[in-house]
């Protein structure tokens, strides 16, 4: 059923699709990190006309396939910003930061609005300021509150990044899709794949319980 | 020092203050007694701008601070505030939570502020515990951090809501003796609280706050022994009772 031989003479090449998946998925996260953090500020804003835009981006990126958004990004918006000698993998990773960042600024926002509101008005009452209220009490416990969601998603867009495949970025999937189709081997290469997936998600989720443990011991 | 003068305010249908009037020299202490839900929070919040009156005035050191043009973190950094719930920074250790304000605030050196923080920190009995983290602590410590934090930004005036109403009976008498001894070298303080004891003995005057107005603001002795006002005596005779 599996053709080993096959998969020993792919290690190379499905090694450096993995790495280019674990680099598409860094800096996705990073990105949506800071763009999910602007739209919690955005959404947690009094002016409704900050308010609106961002409900409704959020909304419409979590009412559509991320496929399609990748498609849209790639053959829809990148040749409209003129970028089109740009590499596939810059609209791979802007389409999953974008989308990362939706679900991102859920998760800040909630994080934000559970810090107690009296640590607000401690921080006011000393004579801060809303931004220095923000920036140097609300949103460092938000922020650290939310460091197992972020990990999620970090493990969550391992796997969602393979969908990038479908705009040729020389990552995991795409590679073995086409080892796949010259060879006729789909079984292996996909199951061979989805094993390496397994491994990538597995390990990270157990490196990052032992990075979040000794961070509450440490902050004990 | 502090001068109000027919101050309202209303949450939507619901009248809080209802046209309250008082002076308080400098270096007073003031306690603010009266029944739940008659509005000293309320009135205690609007003297640091947590809440805006909807009409009155208010004036503190010769400012008035419900000019619409003042800033209210200009009026903020000159009057300290101790809630019942403490909130200190959880994320910060102790010296940290006092010297954020003085360094973000007032712009002072971090080595200035270092200096500050301990200074203050000794003052309220707890050099050993500057490395530690808040939650390390037990209730009437962190309370005394926070009136730490507060002082460490050399406020005009301190403000106090029920600072001991959180505590464990045993821990509210260490932090009774920092209001006092704050209260004896001329601080001048607004006190909310359900201690007597506090009032009778380290304050010079006690407003009685009934259905958001004063209803009585004298001296301890006459609000105690003859208070001329059949409510205040009937609030009294409950609180003693309890
Ligand atoms: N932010 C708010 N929104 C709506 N109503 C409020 C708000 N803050 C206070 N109130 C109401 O105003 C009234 C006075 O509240 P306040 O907290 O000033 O009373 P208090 O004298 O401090 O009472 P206690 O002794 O229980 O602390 C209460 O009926 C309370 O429910
Ligand atoms: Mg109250």
């Amino acid at each position: 059923m599996v053709n080993w031989s096959l998969i020993w003479t792919e290690i190379p090449n499905l090694a450096r699709g993995a790495g280019w998946t674990l680099f598409i998925t860094f800096f996705s996260l990073m990105f949506g990190v800071a763009i999910g953090l602007c739209l919690a500020m955005l959404r947690l804003s009094r002016r409704w006309w900050l308010r609106l835009p961002a409900s409704v981006y959020v909304e419409a990126v979590r009412g559509t396939p991320m496929l399609v958004q990748i498609l849209l990004i790639w053959f829809g918006v990148f040749p409209m910003l003129g970028l089109n000698r740009a590499e596939a993998y810059y609209a791979g990773i802007a389409a999953l930061a974008l989308n990362s960042g939706a679900y991102l600024c859920e998760i800040f926002r909630g994080g934000i609005q559970s810090i107690d509101k009296g640590q607000r008005e401690a921080a006011l009452s000393l004579g801060m300021t809303e931004t220095q209220v923000m920036a140097h009490v609300i949103l460092p416990q938000a922020l650290a509150n939310a460091l197992p969601a972020i990990g999620n998603e970090f493990v969550t867009l391992i796997k969602d990044s393979s969908l990038v495949s479908s705009i040729a970025v020389a990552e995991l999937t795409y590679r073995a899709m086409l080892v796949a189709a010259r060879r006729y081997e789909y079984f292996t290469m996909y199951i061979g794949i989805a094993i390496m997936y397994f491994a990538m998600t597995f390990a990270t989720s157990r490196i990052l319980a032992r990075l979040e443990a000794r961070l509450r011991k440490g902050s004990k | 020092m502090i001068r109000i003068e027919n101050l309202h305010k209303s949450f939507g249908e619901l009248e809080v203050l209802k046209g309250v009037s008082a002076r308080i020299a400098p270096g007073e202490t003031v306690c603010l007694i009266g029944s739940s839900g008659s509005g000293k929070t309320t009135l205690l919040r609007c003297l640091n701008l947590l809440e805006m009156p909807d009409s009155g005035e208010i004036w503190i050191g010769g400012q008035r601070i419900t000019d619409p043009k003042v800033k209210k973190t200009d009026v903020r950094r000159e009057t300290g505030m101790v809630f019942q719930h403490f909130n200190l920074f959880p994320h910060m250790t102790v010296i940290r939570n006092i010297m954020i304000a003085p360094i973000k605030v007032r712009g002072v050196s971090d080595g200035e502020a270092l200096d500050i923080a301990r200074h203050f920190l000794d003052k309220v009995g707890l050099s050993e515990k500057a490395d530690n983290y808040p939650r390390q602590l037990s209730g009437g410590q962190q309370q005394r951090v926070a009136i730490a934090r507060a002082l460490a930004m050399k406020p005009q005036v301190m403000l106090f809501d029920e600072a001991t109403s959180a505590l464990d009976p045993e821990m509210t008498g260490e932090v009774i003796k920092v209001m006092k001894d704050l209260s004896g070298e001329g601080m001048t303080m607004v006190v909310v609280t359900h201690e007597m004891g506090f009032a009778r003995e380290a304050s010079n005057r006690i407003i009685f706050m009934a259905d958001g107005a004063v209803a009585e603001f004298d001296a301890p002795g006459v609000i105690f022994n003859r208070p001329s006002n059949p409510a205040t005596a009937a609030f009294l005779r409950s609180v003693i009772r309890m």
